[in-house]
């Protein structure tokens, strides 16, 4: 592949800074400025895309938190209005609840299981090719064609997962009918969904683990477990780190499988912060409110993804 | 040359090594069919059985008759061609349009730097610290009135095509590639009187061609998976993506048609992902361990 090679022959010229021989300071000053000019003609559509959907918009969504919004006539001012009709609605504090459920359950099952599988993954020798075609396979549907499968999955007569139980001689399931097993049965379809991604990341950065770590550490003494713990999760740590961040963002955005498969119910136990945001807007038109719940999830998350992109930008 | 890994090599050469081996092989072969080849294979055979045969309790097996009826008939109840076309139209307008403004931007900010070339930089990354959600109410009502030009995208495909155009993850990725070129070779071209543009086109593309798949399985997969910015900006059921319609139809579709519904529209994905396996896992690792 083209990387190896040019990462095994570095170009060895010195750095030119002035191809040509030094020219006349106008000269240099009007390079400058052609330069400059391309660069700017190279990057305006760039800029444009950016102002109007990506700059433009983080802006108007702070201001809008502290306006009320319609079609009809200008939007007014109304202070902290927004975030008080949050604050009243009993919903509110159901969908922040209902999203940190799903986050944390999504980390109990989601982050431990990819890992877990890649760390034996790794360690297999044969059908290898098939193991990761299959696990990323689900990682290429639309959401929304797993979300609608996995609700008929989830069907509690003849569907998927309670016949299977039935032939095992296990009772039944509620599934997406009951508030107790609700969030976790999204949480499974969205790991399913996802955990493709997650596991073939940890196989590479396994991958990367130096043998003679493993050696040296065998030739001490350390049992497979000791190995496990002193070796493995220390050299994967920094992409642990990130994979666990990369998921919290993830999942506290959480939309498509609550809006196809449930709703938000039974009796709202499946209403997450984004389909509440998204009642608001759509359902009541209350962009105004709607934007301010989206500067709470954004103060939330600010953290988190400062915190993502410090890690990455620092180690690449 | 297997590398080493948790195991030794000679562990695994022992007698009680190798028993353990493959009984953990077995076991973890059989888990992976279950949890991954069982539900697709029960979704295609699904989409074989008739509507009063999926209504059954317990469920059979395997479909009483042969038939691929549901196929044909989901393709006309839904009317699948239609939505098809959108989607096609809606990801490849996405992944061209954003590879036509990202491509001149990252390589400008990379080897031509303007001044404020890195404040450009910063600002474009710093929209990766929010949420996509977080936008979503403010980018709407923009897209409802763009502002100067003031026209409503609602209902065109410029509404998706614009936000996805903006994308920094996918510039940071092909200005960090461009950045690896030696400035000299681009020297070299200028020297031979190749401007900007040339250089950018005959020098620098062909040099980049594994950041560009990259980046364009990123663009069209997105697109292609994307639900809630689709579900907000295309509400004329004539000009929507295969998700939103699929989502649409669900509540009063026969479940057999559903099902059929279901596989169709996740073959092109699963077919380009069969051909370009190699390319698409190379990028996942790519992207994100240093992106």
């Amino acid at each position: 592949m083209s990387t190896i090679t040019s990462r095994g022959a570095p170009p060895r010229v010195p750095s030119v800074t002035e191809p040509a021989p030094p020219a006349a300071p106008a000269g240099r000053l009007r390079r400058r400025l052609t330069d400059n000019l391309t660069a700017y003609g190279f990057l305006c559509a760039a800029l444009v895309c950016f102002a109007l959907f990506s700059w433009y918009p983080i802006v108007r969504g702070v201001l809008l938190s502290f306006q009320q919004v319609n079609f009809v006539s200008d939007p007014v001012w109304v202070g902290w209005e927004n975030f008080e009709t949050l604050f009243a609605d009993p919903l509110f504090l159901t969908a922040w609840r209902n999203t940190l459920l799903f986050t944390g359950l999504a980390l109990v099952v989601g982050f431990a299981i990819p890992f877990a599988v890649a760390v034996v993954l790794n360690e297999l020798r044969h059908a290898k090719a098939f193991f990761r075609m299959v696990v990323y396979l689900p990682v290429m549907l639309p959401p929304v064609v797993v979300a609608i499968l996995w609700k008929w999955f989830y069907d509690p007569g003849p569907g998927l997962f309670n016949s299977l139980l039935r032939s095992v001689g296990l009772p039944p399931l509620a599934w997406l009918n009951s508030t107790d097993t609700s969030m976790l049965s999204l949480v499974l379809v969205a790991t399913w969904a996802s955990m493709g991604s997650a596991t073939l990341i940890y196989l590479a950065a396994l991958a990367t683990i130096p043998g003679e770590l493993y050696e040296a550490a065998e030739l001490d003494g350390a049992t497979v477990w000791q190995r496990l713990r002193h070796v493995t999760v220390p050299q994967t740590r920094f992409v642990l780190l990130v994979m666990m961040l990369m998921q919290i963002i993830a999942t506290m955005q959480v939309f498509t499988e609550p809006y196809v498969m449930t709703g938000g119910g039974p009796e709202d136990s499946t209403v997450t912060v984004l389909l509440l945001l998204y009642r608001y807007a759509f359902t009541y038109n209350d962009f105004g409110t709607a934007s301010a719940m989206s500067l709470l999830l954004f103060v939330f998350l600010g953290g988190f993804s400062a915190l993502y992109l410090r890690l990455t930008r620092t180690r690449s | 040359m297997a590398t080493r890994t948790l195991l030794s090599p000679w562990t695994l050469e022992r007698p009680h090594g190798k028993i353990g081996y493959w009984l953990v092989f077995v076991v973890v072969f059989a888990l992976f069919t279950l949890a991954f080849v069982v539900p697709l294979v029960w979704m295609l055979l699904g989409a074989m059985k008739t509507a009063p045969e999926l209504a059954r309790n317990p469920p059979t097996l395997l479909p009483e008759r042969l038939n691929v009826d549901s196929y044909v008939d989901a393709w006309s109840f839904m009317e699948l061609a239609g939505y098809f076309r959108n989607t096609v139209v809606v990801a490849g307008g996405a992944w061209l349009l954003q590879l036509a403004v990202i491509v001149p931007a990252a390589y400008a900010l990379s080897k031509l730097r303007p001044v404020l070339g890195k404040w450009i930089m910063g600002l474009m990354l710093a929209t990766l610290m929010l949420p996509a959600s977080a936008l979503l109410v403010p980018t709407y009502l923009t897209i409802t009135d763009v502002p100067v030009v003031g026209v409503n995208l609602i209902n065109e495909p410029a509404a998706i095509w614009l936000p996805a155009a903006a994308n920094a993850f996918n510039l940071y990725l092909l200005k960090r590639f461009f950045d690896q070129i030696p400035t000299e070779l681009l020297d070299a071209a200028r020297i031979d009187g190749a401007g900007s543009v040339t250089t950018m086109v005959r020098i620098v593309l062909p040099l980049s061609r594994p950041i560009l798949a990259v980046v364009s399985i990123f663009a069209i997969v997105a697109a292609w998976k994307d639900f809630i910015w689709p579900l907000l900006v295309l509400q004329d059921p004539g000009i929507q993506t295969l998700s939103v319609a699929l989502q649409r139809f669900e509540p009063d579709t026969p479940i057999n048609l559903m099902l059929a519904g279901l596989v169709l529209a996740s073959l092109p994905m699963v077919v380009a992902f069969l051909i370009f396996q190699r390319q698409i896992l190379a990028g996942l690792t790519a992207g994100s361990l240093k992106g």
